[in-house]
């Protein structure tokens, strides 16, 4: 008897984008995939591992799903990645599959024909060719396959038809023994990889190689298409999305169903997410309860409460909205729709410097800046992509209506109506236009000091209109879930221990009294204890290290009608913008649980030394404005780190935003006191 | 003979015949997306604001703005 041989395969998957790559990809891997970077750029690399046992070994797969590419010479960066990957390789490569769409065969062919001049082992997967079956398209795998020397094998991903014989011909993959480059002309160069690796490596420079190359290979294809492809005139599939299209790229009813596509996204992540979102903060206030009760009073447990399990909970919070926003992103790019809406508002965003495909992020920002900033994914774009981010965080997002409300509440006490309106209703509404207005003329300014390598083009297929596949979506929501936790989420729980730390800490002595009082007070649960725990917590605050910074930072604020109690409540924001109002009720000495009517009590009576009311007209305004603007969020921070994965483009949106939001304070209060 | 004209001055509904391309920087792109001299197009749509442009190539749907079409010079199928 033999012992079976284990047999392990560098597989690079690559193809046309809207070929079904991902589709197969995802059926061959299932869930067993790991995200990773390549080296220097912002582009995710996804490998998956699967087994194959046939007669003669157990063969352990390791795919990588690169970026799709239309050709070896990269236009984008994703592009770029792909070809590098194979032409310039820095991992080993066994096998490699092209994915091919069997409805568009001549144009994926290209790419195929320079895979197989790179002399790779190489295995074509004739995807989608339940589509061509529908259409009536008609091809003979045997010839091309003898024509291309390598195995063709016909699949169908989106109803997992062919894996298995294609998981057979990678194991028995062959390099092939024809030329599909023009070796007459380059009689010197015996080498494709060595030949083209001279010309891709800039994906902006004009090369007569390049053209040469194509128009060569495509006289190939034409002669390989016309001899084995007989495709009908009139295509079954192409009709319904011709109808479809009517309606979706029509000059009203385009429009409008945008508009109701847009705002059902919005429902789910800005209403339906709230409830797994409180789901999940009880959770979590539960978990905190038990721990700080069973473990043993001191440092360790107030960090593994208010530090650790805080932070996690900070973390997990997002979830859902993650979750909602990209099943949506996943919906409307799997059937096709998201194209449609691009092709719509291309011309109405790229006077801003974005792209048709920001409005998603944009629409979603409103609820958070955080999943909006991951969904700029889809933008291929850089420079497009990188304004979109950098503006995203300016839309008043959801987290900013709790401080809204508390200060809007202060500048107008009573329900005054103006007419029909309520007066607290209108400045909201201004806030959040105000919040459009400056995003918009934002990115307007950024689209002229912005250089960029990349030339812009829009030239991209419209893929006709398919169904969507729930895995497909279901894969891709959980791998963005896992890279949010893993990659923002780490910095977001840093951030928060840093943050519980310096409100927790301080070099005061007394300090420590307090320390103990509290405790002692908890100790005897006693209901007549509670004014006292406040107050004491109020002392704390101020004496910590954070209350220490609101002193320091007061000169600072000063001129945007700021004390140091003001400050301490800037600085805790950080951790999420909603803090805000917990901090300036631990400051007033008011139960943080109470609803906002005794903070707001407490501010209304706040007094300037000389006796004048310290929430002013002008301290109000202010504040409203400091808010709309500041980059008070270490979760977007953590985010944006994430996605340009650059700390340079990190540090210039807080600074932008920081003092976006000092001079727009600055001018409202010196203008309003 | 037919008129060279560029995309962009293509009715919906006639069908040219790609000759060349003003731009080579746009060429090379639209020939890997099997946009070649030789090739039949027609205006398949236009966006509700006047661009982009869709085309029908090859049997499939290709998205360009109208600065991109005007670099397509095409001639007039009879």
């Amino acid at each position: 008897m033999e012992l079976p041989k284990h047999i392990n395969i560098n597989i690079a998957l690559v193809g046309n984008p809207n070929a079904g790559k991902s589709t197969l990809f995802n059926v061959l891997t299932g869930l067993n995939q790991k995200t990773g970077n390549y080296a220097g750029v912002t582009v995710d690399k996804y490998e998956g591992k699967t087994t194959y046992k046939n007669h003669s070994a157990l063969h352990n797969f390791l795919i990588t799903d690169l970026p799709g590419t239309y050709s070896l010479y990269a236009k984008s960066i994703d592009e770029k990645v792909a070809c590098n990957f194979l032409i310039q390789p820095t991992q080993k490569i066994d096998v490699v599959v092209v994915v091919v769409d069997a409805t568009n065969l001549k144009r994926s062919l290209l790419l195929a024909t320079q895979i197989i001049d790179l002399k790779y082992k190489t295995v074509v997967a004739l995807n989608l060719i339940d589509e061509a079956q529908k259409q009536n398209i008609k091809i003979d795998i045997e010839n091309i396959a003898t024509t291309l020397g390598v195995d063709v094998i016909a699949v169908d991903s989106r109803h997992k038809t062919g894996i298995v014989n294609l998981k057979e011909a990678i194991t028995k993959a062959k390099i092939s023994d024809s030329f599909f480059y023009d070796i007459n002309e380059f009689k010197n160069a015996q080498n494709y990889k060595l030949l083209i690796s001279n010309y891709s490596a800039d994906i902006n420079v004009e090369s007569d190689f390049e053209s040469k190359d194509k128009i060569y290979r495509y006289g190939l294809i034409n002669y390989i298409v016309t001899k084995y492809v007989s495709t009908p005139k009139k295509l079954l599939l192409k009709d319904i999305t011709t109808k479809i299209d009517a309606f979706a790229t029509h000059k009203f009813y385009g429009y409008a169903i945008l508009i109701f596509v847009l705002f059902l996204v919005f429902q789910f992540i800005f209403y339906v997410a709230e409830y797994p979102m409180n789901w999940i903060e009880t959770t979590f206030l539960n978990i905190q309860d038990i721990v700080k009760t069973t473990l043993p009073k001191g440092q360790l447990n107030d960090l593994i409460v208010n530090g650790l399990i805080a932070g996690i909970s900070g973390v997990v919070m997002f979830v859902p909205q993650i979750a909602f926003l990209f099943l949506f992103i996943g919906v409307l790019e799997d059937t096709g729709y998201m194209a449609r809406a691009s092709f719509i508002m291309d011309r109405l965003m790229r006077k801003f410097g974005l792209s048709g495909k920001s409005v998603i992020p944009l629409i979603s920002a409103t609820a958070c800046a955080v999943p909006s900033i991951m969904a700029t994914r889809s933008i291929s774009n850089f420079k497009e992509r990188l304004i979109t981010i950098f503006i995203l965080p300016l839309i008043s997002c959801s987290a900013r209506l709790p401080v809204y409300t508390l200060i809007i509440a202060l500048l107008y006490p009573s329900s005054t109506f103006l007419g029909i309106f309520n007066i607290k209703g209108l400045v909201l509404l201004l806030l959040y236009l105000l919040g459009f207005v400056i995003t918009l003329s934002a990115a307007f300014v950024l689209k002229m000091l912005i250089k960029s390598k990349e030339a812009s083009f829009f030239i991209m297929e419209l893929p006709v209109y398919r169904l969507p596949q729930p895995k497909n979506i279901g894969i891709m929501v959980f791998n963005k879930v896992k890279v949010f936790i893993k990659d923002a989420g780490k910095i977001i729980l840093a951030l928060s221990v840093v943050l519980w730390f310096l409100s927790s800490h301080s070099m005061d002595k007394q300090f420590a009294q307090l320390n103990a009082q509290e405790i002692v007070l908890q100790q005897t649960s006693n209901p007549k204890n509670d004014s006292a725990i406040n107050q004491i917590a109020t002392k704390k605050l101020e004496l910590s290290y954070i209350g220490k910074l609101g002193h320091v930072i007061e000169p600072v604020i000063k001129p945007l009608g700021f004390d140091w109690k003001i400050g301490i409540a800037l600085i805790t924001s950080f951790a999420a913008r909603e803090v805000f109002v917990g901090t300036m009720a631990t400051i007033y000495n008011s139960d943080a649980n109470e609803d906002t009517q005794g903070i707001k009590q407490k501010l209304q009576n706040e007094k300037e030394v000389n006796g004048k009311p310290k929430y002013t007209t002008a301290v109000c305004w202010s504040l409203l404005l400091f808010y709309a603007f500041a980059l008070q969020c270490m979760s977007t921070v953590a985010t944006t780190k994430r996605e340009t994965k650059s700390w340079k483009w990190t540090i210039i949106q807080f600074i932008f935003m920081t003092a976006l939001a000092y001079a727009s304070s600055l001018l409202a209060y010196q203008v309003l006191s | 003979m037919g008129i060279t004209k560029s995309i962009a001055q293509l009715k919906t509904g006639e069908h040219a015949i790609i000759k060349s391309f003003k731009n080579n920087l746009l060429s090379n792109r639209l020939i890997e997306m099997g946009c070649l001299p030789g090739e039949e197009v027609s205006i398949c749509k236009t966006a509700p604001l006047g661009c982009p442009l869709t085309i029908t190539i090859a049997n499939y749907e290709l998205c360009l703005r109208l600065s991109e079409a005007e670099a397509v010079l095409v001639e007039l199928v009879a």
